[in-house]
């Protein structure tokens, strides 16, 4: 298997012979505990997560459904400063984005402005056009947004995809401190871990800030899930639980007169604001799939009534395009008049014939993605790609070029990970969680760190073989 | 509370009783065809087969009823909606959808059962196991009951669980005590003689009530009392008598916004209290326990149904 060679990586610990500041007493730590003891603390943790029932269902495999995902307990660690950038440049992000949200559904002028090109808005199909003229509560579309950052160097951070729609994972940012609190209480003493336990708090008061027009008082608010067989839904039992806010089904709620409630044991019970975790398509089957068992008719025009809010809101899709998603430098300075923060990887659009004729000539060193896929499937990965699996994207793309971005294959950084035989420097995410309401925008210092657990490999997905990390962010 | 949460809660707290039930019926149908004298043994198997409920999926799947058949189907049977690992496995499947509304104590009890059955999975074919299994079986079921005493909030939620429990114990009871109809002695001079004793021995085993039984009749088992005690006394946390006070007191409590949409499932429970409570063993079984039984029987299902209507399952 060709490799990413070993010179080009920022380890982000520098493991294991030139430490970086932040992982000092990592590095004290592994060095100081025995390596059986660290065996019967992986052990343990593998039950803790079995026991919790944080399980991840993965569609296309058999057997096990309800899968663990992978803990690794070394943690993920950023200095204070480190991430002081970091959290500017998401708030920046996430109100840029929200920006483009409202102007795409009202007057447009990021495209009359000649800033971002029609036909990507309009021909999209993540283009909402139900949206248009709906005012929403603090003009927030984007509540719940899970940006996906990537590293490189020291200094250098790039956002690979802005995730807008019902972005997951922020329950294992949560479980894991749990249960590394649990195994090693003793490490947490020693550093100066910032928490991340207040993030359901923090988006109760989101959810709570974005209530209706016509909320009559303190708003009810409830978790829309898919149901039992939903991937994530131990995340949304989890939230729910932790906000102390029912979890619903479609069948759980009913709208009348453009009013939505909840069938309780006393009755019908009106609900505000649902924190939805089903997808647009499913979420009104009057406007949207016809099909969709799912979701719940009239809820969409219980919304635009103002009776109801809807997060994240419909139509989010259009922001986190990965075509709209080279644009968004450029929504940072249309809307904010600042200089964008966070670097975007540069990107070949292949609807562009030059590009795509640079893309054509340089397959195997880039990263080609499907435009509406998501979970690394429809992925790319150039340098890894066999002949055959070349030529097969080669033909996709010429037949439909506008369906695909191009970007060059990042040397990911990596940090320390126990595999089979000891421990190895393995390719890493981040996903901050930027939470959006209409009184302020809250970010809680921490991430999902995801590790591709593959020797080499740089796909991070769950759905593909990734594990996850704690994730430290230090106090100064 | 949404109304599905409280349906669940009811389904998860019925399959921890059945569970429970079945355990106590494969064990004492061990016990007595283990001490039987006699040459037909294969009736406990049956007995069990029939307080199960179970036998019309019984049948449809095996000719004849031996040990063998029977346990593994009680047991284990993925076929068998009752058996012991599908309650345990529908009882998570309920707490589960539920989640929030659990306790994280009560969702360990039901988690940690599920995760440890597989290790069971050969007791069909090891006696040591399987007393191992029916054991466990019990004992993670009065663990669940016992952290839902200790841990849930006395609202709602609480009350479906209990009467979820409870219904599902009557139930059981009722049925029972109802063998002794289906499993006809050899002779009609039988009666009262030696296998009869054992027959009714079992029943008390399978409640739990042979030192209750002492305690309170101070003497031979006799079949009257052995009626009378799991019909009326509420004393007893395992006779009829009790479960509908358990009932009545939980369906009482659960708030309701319209009276007049909960009435009937009201009156159900509290005229088959009324009648358990004031009940003539004497009398009833002079007009038939079996009829008697078959009507508790067709109430307690009916009160079933009355408390999903009433309450928008």
């Amino acid at each position: 298997m060709p490799r990413v060679s070993a010179a080009t990586v920022f380890d982000e610990m520098g493991w294991p012979d030139d430490v970086r500041t932040p992982y000092a007493l990592i590095d004290a730590w592994l060095r100081d505990t025995p390596p059986d003891q660290l065996a019967l603390k992986r052990r343990e943790a593998e039950v803790l997560f079995r026991r919790i029932g944080i399980t991840f269902a993965v569609y296309t495999e058999g057997g096990d459904a309800e899968r663990l995902i992978p803990f690794d307990l070394i943690p993920r660690v950023l200095a204070q400063a480190e991430w002081r950038n970091l959290r500017r440049g998401l708030e920046q992000r996430a109100r840029a984005l929200n920006a483009f949200l409202h102007d795409v559904y009202h007057d447009r002028e990021i495209i009359r402005a000649g800033r971002i090109p029609e036909r990507l808005v309009l021909h999209n199909s993540q283009f909402r056009p139900e949206m248009c003229g709906l005012d929403l509560p603090g003009q927030m579309y984007a509540h719940i947004c899970g940006i996906d950052m990537v590293r490189t160097g020291p200094d250098d951070y790039y956002v690979l995809e802005d995730n807008c729609r019902t972005p997951s994972g922020v329950s294992y940012m949560l479980e894991n401190r749990e249960v590394m609190l649990r195994l090693f209480p003793d490490l947490f003493r020693r550093n100066t871990v910032a928490p991340v336990a207040h993030y359901p708090d923090e988006l109760l008061a989101t959810l709570r800030s974005l209530a209706p027009p016509n909320c009559p008082g303190e708003p009810t608010i409830v978790l829309l899930t898919p149901g039992i067989h939903n991937s994530a839904y131990y995340e949304h039992a989890f939230l729910a639980d932790e906000m102390g806010i029912d979890l619903v089904e479609g069948a759980d709620l009913v709208v009348s007169k453009d009013v939505c409630y909840q069938r309780t044991t006393a009755g019908l019970q009106r609900v505000d604001v649902i924190y939805r975790r089903v997808d647009d398509d499913y979420l009104d089957p009057l406007v949207f799939r016809p099909d969709s068992m799912l979701g719940v008719p009239g809820l969409h025009f219980a919304n635009r009534a103002g009776n109801l809010t809807l997060t994240n809101a419909v139509g989010t899709g259009i922001a986190d395009d990965k075509a709209v998603y080279i644009h968004v430098p450029e929504m940072v300075r249309f809307y904010l008049g600042e200089e964008p923060l966070l670097k975007n990887v540069p990107t070949h659009d292949c609807s562009r014939p030059d590009e795509l004729a640079y893309v054509l000539d340089h397959l195997d060193e880039l990263v080609v993605k499907a435009v509406h896929g998501s979970g690394g499937y429809g992925m790319l990965v150039g340098p890894h790609a066999s002949r055959d699996e070349l030529a097969a994207f080669r033909q996709q793309l010429v037949q439909r070029p506008h369906d695909y971005i191009a970007q060059p294959t990042l040397s990911l950084s990596t940090v320390p990970t126990f595999v089979d035989d000891g421990i190895a420097p393995r390719h890493v995410d981040l996903r901050p969680f930027v939470l959006c309401g209409a009184d302020q925008v809250r970010v809680v210092p921490g991430g999902l760190t995801r590790v591709a657990l593959k020797e080499g490999s740089l796909v991070v997905n769950s759905s593909q073989g990734g594990g996850t990390k704690d994730t430290w962010i230090l106090e100064d | 509370m949404l109304a599905r949460t409280a349906e669940s809660l009811f389904w998860l707290a019925r399959y921890m009783e059945r569970a429970d039930y079945v355990a106590r019926l494969l064990q004492v149908a061990g016990h007595m065809s283990a001490v039987r004298v006699d040459s037909d043994r294969r009736s406990e198997w049956e007995s069990a087969i029939i307080a199960s409920g179970g036998s019309v999926p019984y049948f449809a799947k095996h000719a004849t009823i031996d040990e063998v058949s029977v346990i593994d189907f009680l047991a284990f049977d993925r076929d068998n909606p009752s058996s012991i690992a599908n309650c345990i496995d529908t009882a998570r499947r309920n707490a589960r959808a539920v989640r929030t509304a659990l306790t994280t104590t009560m969702w360990d009890a039901v988690q940690g059962a599920w995760q440890e059955l597989p290790r069971f999975r050969d007791a069909p074919k090891n006696a040591d196991l399987l007393n191992d299994f029916l054991e466990w079986v019990r004992v993670r079921v009065d663990l669940f009951h016992g952290v839902c005493s200790n841990s849930m909030l006395r609202r709602d939620s609480f009350y479906f669980l209990r009467t979820g429990q409870f219904l599902e114990r009557a139930d059981n009871i009722a049925r029972l005590l109802d063998v002794k109809y289906h499993v006809r002695l050899p002779q009609v001079s039988d009666v009262g003689g030696v296998i009869d004793y054992y027959q009714w021995l079992a029943i008390l085993r399978v409640v739990g009530a042979r030192r209750a039984y002492r305690v309170l009749y101070k003497g031979r088992v006799e079949p009257a009392q052995v009626a009378e005690l799991l019909i009326t006394r509420s004393v007893f946390p395992r006779s009829l008598a009790f479960c509908y006070q358990q009932i009545t007191h939980h369906l009482d409590a659960i708030e309701d916004q319209d009276p007049a949409r909960v009435a009937e499932a009201k009156r159900c429970a509290h005229s088959l209290y009324a009648d358990l409570r004031y009940a003539s063993v004497d009398r009833i079984i002079e007009n038939g326990l079996h009829e008697f039984l078959t009507d508790v029987i067709e109430r307690t299902e009916a009160l079933g149904t009355q408390i999903a209507v009433g309450h928008l399952f």
